[in-house]
């Protein structure tokens, strides 16, 4: 099971480049620059808000499993 | 059953009093929507104005962790009770204000402005409510019976837009469509403030949690509740896993069987408003107790199982029955049109503009009515006209039914995931940091992944409808499912389960 704690902490990285790329490359800043209001506030809440938690918080949890931080023994 | 612990009662009831009326007064913005857009917002882009308000409404949750770091810190160093009764205070307040401020016809961008202070204000009280309340209840329960005394807790966060729609309801009933758009929409945040009076007076009378009477009595509470929880990489990875394995699933399971279905009703399905209400309120009544059944099974067979399966659930049936829903709605499905009733009506206002309006009732077969409104604007001066035409269904009888029972289903997913998670994130944290490190997974997964669920739906919905994608209705779900098999996978691989027991 540790192992495979470890091995998904691979997926969660590269999940975690994934939204980074979706959030800022394709929702982000192209709304920001499109000049409407409403892609305006989307880009912004995907930008300012999901992004940095989606690529903080779950970047963190994927390094976390890497190293084995939540293997059974360290529980 | 074992014998209820003495008092537990009135722990529950001054809790759950407290945050049914937080959540109320949560709700009743987002249940208004419509018409506070048209009264603080600039009303040129009907659908900007309807977006800057699920904005302002989701200014409301982005702020929650912010409230959850706040009075978590507070509620983990002075105690539980003095800081829920603190955030009811600044709750109501917030609440009472909002419906005092003039329109944007009135006082211009001050207006918008006034609105989205006052909502980041709730957002930041909601985000320290939660956390204390549902501590406060699972300190007080028995450890074998914490899931079923804390979902009594969850259960106020339906109850509480329950109790929002029927407010706004019975107001709508009592006042003319014209009186209730002027001023009536103003009452239910009214009301408010003698809710938070009664609720106050409730809970000065309580006495502090016994778990955190003894770690205080015993010297044990930390100094810095917010570097402990967040500082120390041991607590810091189960605050990540509570988030991306738990929270992060229940909040937008939350957020789109509660809160999307109507504005998924409304402006995709183009229901009849107060159809809507009703059937949403319906649908909440009757599935509310299984929030205590599923707080009450998660003592039996652990909060893990109870609440993977309801993201499992969720993820599988959520486009078959949002489906279901939409094709519900659809009047060629209804037969041939028995009667067709149209009425015109003509306007002249101060400037000169002339408006036409135009009503077309048609009644479908089977009982189904179909309402459009059209009108003409001629101005005068600019020698411009404009047309807007609106389009809603009113189902019969049976169909309404049948829309009840999907409703339900999609509110049963609530409660399966809502019901054990109050206990759930309790027996992650040790009594010292649990306020903070329970209340911002909680608070991110719910007021951030959750709250935005309905902007990013309604804006993803409206893409691939421009797009012409053919089942463009169902697009906007792509992002609870998404985020709910990620924090379904999460969970199933790393939560221990023996683990959090020991810890509690």
């Amino acid at each position: 099971m540790n192992k495979l704690k470890r091995f998904l902490g691979i997926a969660w990285m590269i999940l975690t480049i994934l939204f980074a790329y979706y959030c800022i490359g394709v929702f982000g800043i192209p709304k920001l620059a499109s000049g409407k209001q409403d892609d305006l506030v989307f880009g912004i809440v995907i930008l300012f808000v999901l992004t940095p938690i989606i690529v903080g918080g779950l970047g963190t949890f994927a390094y976390y499993c890497l190293i084995g931080e939540y293997d059974d023994e360290k529980a | 059953m074992a014998k209820a612990p003495k008092g537990i009662w009135k722990v529950i009831g001054a809790s759950s009093a407290g945050t049914l009326i937080e959540w109320y007064d949560f709700y009743i913005f987002g249940s208004l929507a419509a018409v506070i857009s048209t009264k603080f917002f600039p009303q040129d882009n009907p659908t900007a104005a309807f977006l800057s308000t699920l904005a302002t409404f989701a200014a409301g949750f982005v702020v929650r962790p912010f409230g959850a770091l706040v009075f978590g810190r507070l509620g983990d160093m002075i105690g539980r009770k003095y800081t829920f009764m603190l955030t009811l205070i600044l709750m109501g307040g917030a609440t009472f204000l909002i419906g005092c401020i003039p329109s944007y016809e009135t006082i211009g961008f001050w207006a918008p402005l006034l609105v989205l202070l006052l909502r980041l204000l709730q957002g930041l009280a909601l985000g320290g409510e939660y956390g204390g309340a549902a501590t406060y209840v699972a300190e007080h329960a028995p450890v074998n019976r914490r899931g079923y005394w804390t979902a009594w807790i969850q259960t106020t966060a339906s109850t509480g837009l329950l109790f929002s729609l029927i407010v706004i309801l019975i107001t709508r009933k009592s006042l003319t469509a014209e009186s209730f758009d002027a001023w009536g929409w103003r009452v239910p945040f009214w009301i408010s403030i003698l809710m938070v009076a009664i609720s106050y007076l409730i809970r000065k009378g309580m006495h502090e949690s016994p778990e955190f009477a003894k770690a205080k009595k015993e010297g044990t509470l930390t100094k810095n509740p917010l570097k402990e929880s967040f500082g120390n990489r041991y607590n810091l990875k189960y605050v990540l896993l509570a988030l991306f394995g738990a929270a992060m699933g229940q909040g937008v399971i939350f957020y789109t069987s509660q809160f999307y279905t109507q504005s998924y009703l409304g402006k995709v399905c183009g229901l009849d408003a107060s159809q809507t209400d009703s059937i949403l309120a319906i649908a909440i009544l009757v599935g509310s107790p299984f929030f205590v059944v599923f707080g009450a099974l998660s003592d039996k067979i652990g909060r893990k199982a109870v609440l993977l399966s309801g993201m499992a659930l969720a993820v599988l049936l959520y486009r078959p029955v949002f489906n279901e829903m939409f094709q519900l709605t659809q009047t060629s499905t209804k037969g041939t049109e028995v009667q067709i009733d149209t009425k015109t009506s003509e306007s002249i206002n101060a400037n000169g503009d002339k408006t036409v309006k135009f009503e077309t009732l048609k009644t479908f077969a089977d009982g189904t009515v179909q309402t459009t409104d059209s009108s003409v604007v001629n101005h005068i001066q600019t020698q411009k006209a404009d047309t807007k035409v609106s389009q809603t269904v009113r189902l019969n009888t049976a169909d309404e039914w049948k829309m009840i029972g999907y409703l339900f289903v999609l509110v049963l997913f609530v409660t399966i995931t809502y019901g054990p998670i109050a206990a759930f994130l309790v027996e992650m944290f040790p009594v010292n940091i649990r306020y903070t490190s329970m209340s911002l997974p909680y608070h991110i997964g719910n007021g951030i992944f959750g709250g935005l669920m309905p902007t990013v739906a309604v804006y993803l919905v409206s893409k691939s409808k421009e797009a012409g994608d053919p089942q463009f209705y169902l697009e906007g779900l792509w992002y609870p499912i998404i985020l709910s098999a990620i924090c379904f996978v999460i969970g199933l691989i790393y939560i221990n389960s023996k683990r959090n027991k020991s810890i509690s």
